[in-house]
């Protein structure tokens, strides 16, 4: 496992002597966690929702409860500062 | 001393006017001034407490009652950190959908209570701000990640206490502070305002002094909730009905396996209790639970690299030079996990082996009603144990892990004590079978049955 690649892809900066250290733990875990491989997954599916649920959509329907009151809004659009002053 | 009493037992003295919510609250905060200082069991106190207190509505189903909170649920008006300094200061936009429930029900957020950082772990020892201590003994660590929670409900801070659990993070601190802490079916509780974790095991709970508090809690906590897709449309019954017939549960002879002898004694002693009730109690058989170790290593490390790579400190917060060992080996090996390569070998086959977890508690749960399922293979372990192990927690908590892949429900609750430390007797079910889990465990502990 190259250690400063995986640190780049997680953009993680690390620090002096992490590098060595995780790579040594690193090592030590992926042996422990191997003992997947002694059982057979063929043809086995796999797993990431466990009760069931597929594809839960909910109706589109519009919340007007979020848009203020005036005079933070007016006809349904915020007021905000102007970005062009009109002196 | 209010503090001391149950939820079940404080609600009977608010709605009799035995007392207020205010003395009750008053004396939350009293005790928190005076043991935690030892435990460090909170982060951060709501010191508008005894103002809510003053204001409640004591007829509302948790009315008064103050609870602490795990602090990686959103609160509004108090900080959330989930002990992690990248959140340091941080004050939530909104509130997470089990709080909100909570304040609806009438309850007084007592506090904020420590962690493992990002909930990585099963010590609080890894929480940024410092280690909890056990009440039951200083010396020795709480758990975790929970271990916050499970301290404040075991040194009486609180009357009952939020925890989450991803693989054993409510029922593992629950075992080693000597409380009650329960684990409903993945789906059951919203996620919403919960800083994820492993969001395809992420379970939000109850830590509490009797079985019949977990209950009350859990049927207002859950339910299905519109900002959490994940939650079940299946309606919450009453947890507190009655048990009305004797149940099958089986003794995994893999998971006694795995238990200290002298804690396993006192779970054959609890196991043979059940039989006194009347259930029928017989030894069975399951995949070993080293497998889960694998399954849950790979697949929590991997959803973790995906959760926590929203934290760039450019919205809020601080940025990823801020996270802790620990965190940050937990987002490398998922990446890795995950990269371009390796996503069969590793995720792809770990998810295979979830699914012959879950098949195998199918093939269970059609003989038996419930299992015999321990939250820890012995009781708690000193301050300091953790250290250069990176896989302390997946190793204390191999009995819950199966349970949690699978997004079964669950219980943990005191069955003796070891040398001066509490010791755990658990149950598990299949999902949504919270009422038979809840209760057996409430029968197994009235003491004059």
């Amino acid at each position: 496992m190259d250690v400063a690649h995986v640190a780049k892809l997680a953009n993680l900066p690390l620090k002096p002597g992490e590098q060595a250290k995780f790579q040594k733990q690193f090592e030590e875990t992926l042996k422990t966690i191997a003992v997947i491989n002694e059982l057979d997954t063929t043809g086995v599916e796999p797993t990431s929702q466990v009760i069931g649920l597929v594809s839960v959509v909910r109706q589109d329907e519009v919340d007007l409860s979020r848009i203020l009151p005036p005079p933070a809004a007016n006809n349904g659009y915020f007021v905000v500062p102007s970005v062009f002053n009109a002196q | 001393m209010l503090n001391n009493l149950s939820l079940t037992e404080a609600l009977d003295g608010l709605k009799k006017k035995k007392f207020s919510s205010l003395e009750l609250v008053q004396d939350c905060l009293n005790q928190i001034d005076k043991v935690d200082p030892g435990i460090h069991a909170f982060l951060h106190i709501n010191k508008d407490a005894q103002n809510e207190a003053k204001t409640v509505d004591v007829s509302k189903p948790l009315g008064g009652i103050p609870i602490a909170v795990k602090d990686n649920f959103l609160t509004l008006g108090l900080p959330t950190t989930a002990s992690s300094r990248v959140l340091e200061g941080y004050m939530p936009d909104y509130e997470s959908t089990v709080t909100g429930k909570l304040k609806q029900a009438g309850a007084v957020i007592i506090g904020k209570t420590n962690m493992d950082a990002w909930a990585h772990g099963s010590s609080t020892e890894s929480s940024d701000y410092g280690v909890t201590r056990n009440p039951r003994n200083p010396d020795y660590l709480p758990g975790g990640s929970s271990g916050g929670s499970a301290a404040a409900v075991a040194a009486d801070m609180c009357t009952a206490a939020i925890g989450s659990e991803t693989a054993g993070s409510i029922r593992q601190p629950a075992a080693w502070c000597g409380v009650v802490g329960f684990k409903p079916t993945y789906g059951r509780v919203s996620r919403y305002g919960v800083i994820a974790m492993a969001s395809s095991t992420d379970s939000p709970g109850p830590l509490t002094k009797t079985v019949e508090d977990a209950a009350l809690i859990t049927r207002i906590i859950a339910g299905r909730d519109q900002y959490d897709a994940t939650t079940s449309p299946l309606p919450v019954p009453d947890y507190l009905s009655p048990l009305k017939s004797s149940l099958k549960i089986g003794i995994p002879k893999e998971y006694m396996e795995v238990m200290q002898p002298e804690a396993k004694e006192l779970v054959l002693k609890a196991a043979k209790r059940l039989e006194e009730l009347g259930h029928l109690v017989e030894e069975t058989s399951l995949i070993h639970p080293k497998y889960s170790i694998g399954v849950y290593t790979i697949v929590q490390r991997s959803e973790v690299s995906s959760n926590l790579a929203r934290y760039d400190g450019i919205r809020y917060g601080h940025d990823r030079s801020y996270f802790g060992e620990e965190a940050k080996r937990r987002i490398m090996l998922g990446t890795y996990a995950l990269s371009s390569g390796y996503y069969d070998q590793y995720y792809n086959r770990a998810q295979k082996v979830r699914t012959l977890i879950i098949q195998d508690f199918h093939k269970a749960f059609h003989k038996y009603d419930l299992l015999i399922d321990p939250a820890s293979p012995g009781p708690a372990l000193k301050i300091g144990s953790t250290a250069g192990d990176p896989m302390f927690g997946e190793m204390q908590d191999i009995l819950v892990e199966p349970s949690s892949i699978a997004g079964l429900t669950g219980i943990s609750l005191p069955c003796g004590v070891v040398n001066g430390l509490p010791v755990s007797f658990g149950l598990i079910g299949p999902q949504f079978a919270e009422n038979l889990v809840l209760q057996v465990a409430h029968q197994y502990a009235q003491p004059n049955l």
